[in-house]
């Protein structure tokens, strides 16, 4: 288990890390989500040792590791932007760890096959990073991280250089990979689709801080705050309400609990459609049905419509 | 339609070729005003080879090739140093010694060797004589020649991508491991490219050691030095064939130099 207790780090005047407490359990896949400048990339350097903590303490496993230097933690890193060892083949990146540990010669070619066979590069072992692709040289990265069989597998925005399709993949990858081998994850992300995709536990972080940690789905429907609504999800405010766009239910005959609302413009996104509305009051708020609910009310830019949340959120603070 | 579709997508390829064709006319134009048609006067003017094959002129083209040799690596360590401390560390008066990196460059050589000759001359304040010595000539080449790695190796080391680094460490590898695998290998073409220039520029170096050297030959004349003593007594076509051999031989240098560094960035196409 990753324990991190009242971390602190500042820069200059900056507070990246404002008394951070966070437990990842062994063998979860743990994903830190926050906007940038949330400290969610600072926690993750501060576990690997790539940054000390001003404040706080780190353990690993049960073991102090707050003064560890980053080479005895036994972490595996994954960067955003690859941090590929540009002069090196894609075999000698993937082999870097075993090679300067002195590893028997057999037995780096036996492992670093095997992980080009888990990463799919097996025919670009004599690649440099330049002329690979950008989700081959994460993956390179992946497979160079995997090598040393760390005990806790770290990754810093890992997919946030690559374009969406190539994003998903391997998301759905990293996800397959883990349930492989179990390897105590953390991964940083701003995405909250991603987040919510690959983890078991999401860490919302913001201004340094926590704002929540839970499963997924207790995220979304038992959200702490305003910050982590509004952040894990699309939402609409509405003074001190807070409804999600699929909560709102539109009628074509006012039913007594309803408000009335004038439909502003319609975006098909495939199966579901966003309508965008305006209230009486002035209030605009978006909601999203199904292309056959859409179909079955006959909707039209301009139409007069009633709408009625079916679920709703206030914060009392 | 068609004739359209034949004659747009030429166009810009056209452009493209006119573009290079008239850099490489003013290139090699400049090039052979400059550098080519005075060095082939030079080979011209070069009789009396027999000027060369004296005792005197080998030993002082041995010298200057010997020392270029060694003031190319004791650059090519202290200079990635230098490099190094500018770059990742701070401190009180930086931006001054970043600016003294230049003065080699910007004083006159012959005021370099006056300066090198007053502090380790015969009446040096420190009690260090080196003049007419090839300690003194040494010390005269590393002077001028500074600036080069140092130049070359600065800038590439500041966009170096630290994750690399950060990467090493998280696998396991030292300090020194990390900077012996992965930072220097990756500021080798720099530091190529600076002991190349700094080469080429002790090879012809006149004035800065001219003073210090005493020109002892056999003991501390170097060729250019040589060849200046050849045109004094009158020899100017000696003079002219010994520059055509140390010309040779320092072009064969860059040659070699260059191949290598193609050689380490071989990754790069």
């Amino acid at each position: 288990m990753i324990a991190a207790r009242g971390i602190v780090k500042r820069f200059g005047d900056f507070t990246a890390l404002d008394g951070v407490s966070v437990d990842v359990p062994t063998g979860s896949l743990t994903a830190l989500l926050g906007p940038s400048g949330s400290g969610k990339s600072t926690l993750l350097r501060v576990i690997a040792g790539l940054e000390q903590p001003d404040e706080g303490k780190v353990s690993l496993d049960g073991e102090d590791a707050t003064r560890l230097p980053p080479q005895s933690r036994g972490v595996g890193f994954v960067f955003q932007h690859y941090a590929a060892f540009k002069h090196m083949t894609v075999w000698d990146n993937v082999a870097f760890g075993l090679t300067i540990r002195r590893r028997p010669s057999r037995e780096i070619k036996q492992r670093v096959t095997e992980l080009l066979e888990l990463v799919q590069l097996v025919g670009l072992a004599k690649r440099y990073p330049a002329q690979l692709s950008g989700g081959q040289r994460q993956r390179m990265g992946l497979a160079r991280a995997l090598a040393v069989d760390p005990k806790v597998l770290l990754l810093d925005e890992p997919f946030g250089a690559l374009d969406a399709r190539v994003r998903k993949e391997l998301r759905v990858w990293l996800r397959r990979l883990h349930d492989e081998t179990h390897t105590t994850t953390v991964i940083v992300t701003h995405d909250q689709e991603e987040a919510m995709d690959v983890a078991d536990r999401v860490v919302v972080m913001n201004a340094g801080r926590i704002e929540q940690a839970a499963p997924p789905r207790e995220l979304y429907d038992h959200p702490a705050n305003e910050f982590v609504m509004s952040f894990v999800g699309p939402v609409n405010r509405l003074g001190d309400t807070f409804i999600r766009p699929h909560d709102v239910e539109l009628l074509l005959e006012p039913n007594g609990s309803t408000q009335e609302a004038m439909v502003q413009r319609l975006v098909h996104l495939g199966f579901e459609v966003r309508v965008e509305l305006v209230r009486d009051d002035g209030e605009t708020l978006s909601a999203q049905l199904t292309r056959e609910q859409v179909e079955a009310l006959e909707l039209q830019g301009g139409q007069i419509v009633y709408v009625r949340p079916t679920r709703q959120t206030v914060f009392s603070d | 339609m068609a004739a359209n579709a034949d004659i747009l997508p030429a166009a810009p390829g056209a452009r493209r070729s006119l573009a290079p064709g008239l850099s490489i006319g003013i290139s090699s134009l400049y090039l052979s005003a400059i550098v080519l048609l005075p060095l082939a006067a030079l080979g011209w003017k070069a009789h009396g080879w027999g000027a060369i094959s004296t005792p005197q002129a080998t030993a002082a083209l041995k010298l200057t090739l010997e020392l270029s040799l060694v003031v190319a690596l004791v650059n090519a360590v202290a200079g990635t140093a230098i490099a190094w401390t500018l770059v990742r560390d701070r401190f009180v008066g930086q931006g001054f010694v970043n600016a003294l990196v230049d003065l080699p460059f910007a004083l006159p050589t012959i005021v370099a060797g006056l300066t090198l000759l007053a502090l380790y001359g015969p009446k040096s304040p420190v009690g260090i004589n080196a003049a007419f010595t090839r300690w003194g000539l040494l010390l005269a080449l590393l002077f001028v020649t500074l600036p080069f790695v140092v130049r070359t190796v600065q800038p590439v080391l500041f966009e170096l991508d630290r994750e690399m680094e950060d990467a090493a460490a998280s696998l396991g590898a030292s300090r020194f491991t990390t900077f012996l695998r992965i930072v220097l290998p990756s500021i080798l073409p720099a530091v190529l490219s600076g002991v190349a220039l700094a080469f080429a520029r002790a090879v012809g170096e006149f004035g800065a050691v001219v003073l210090i050297s005493g020109n002892l030959p056999f003991k501390t004349e170097v060729v250019a030095v040589y060849v200046f003593g050849r045109l004094e007594s009158g020899d100017s076509g000696g003079a002219a064939a010994a520059s055509v051999v140390i010309l040779s031989i320092s072009f064969g240098v860059l040659l070699a130099i260059g191949a290598l560094r193609r050689w380490v960035t071989r990754h790069d196409r």
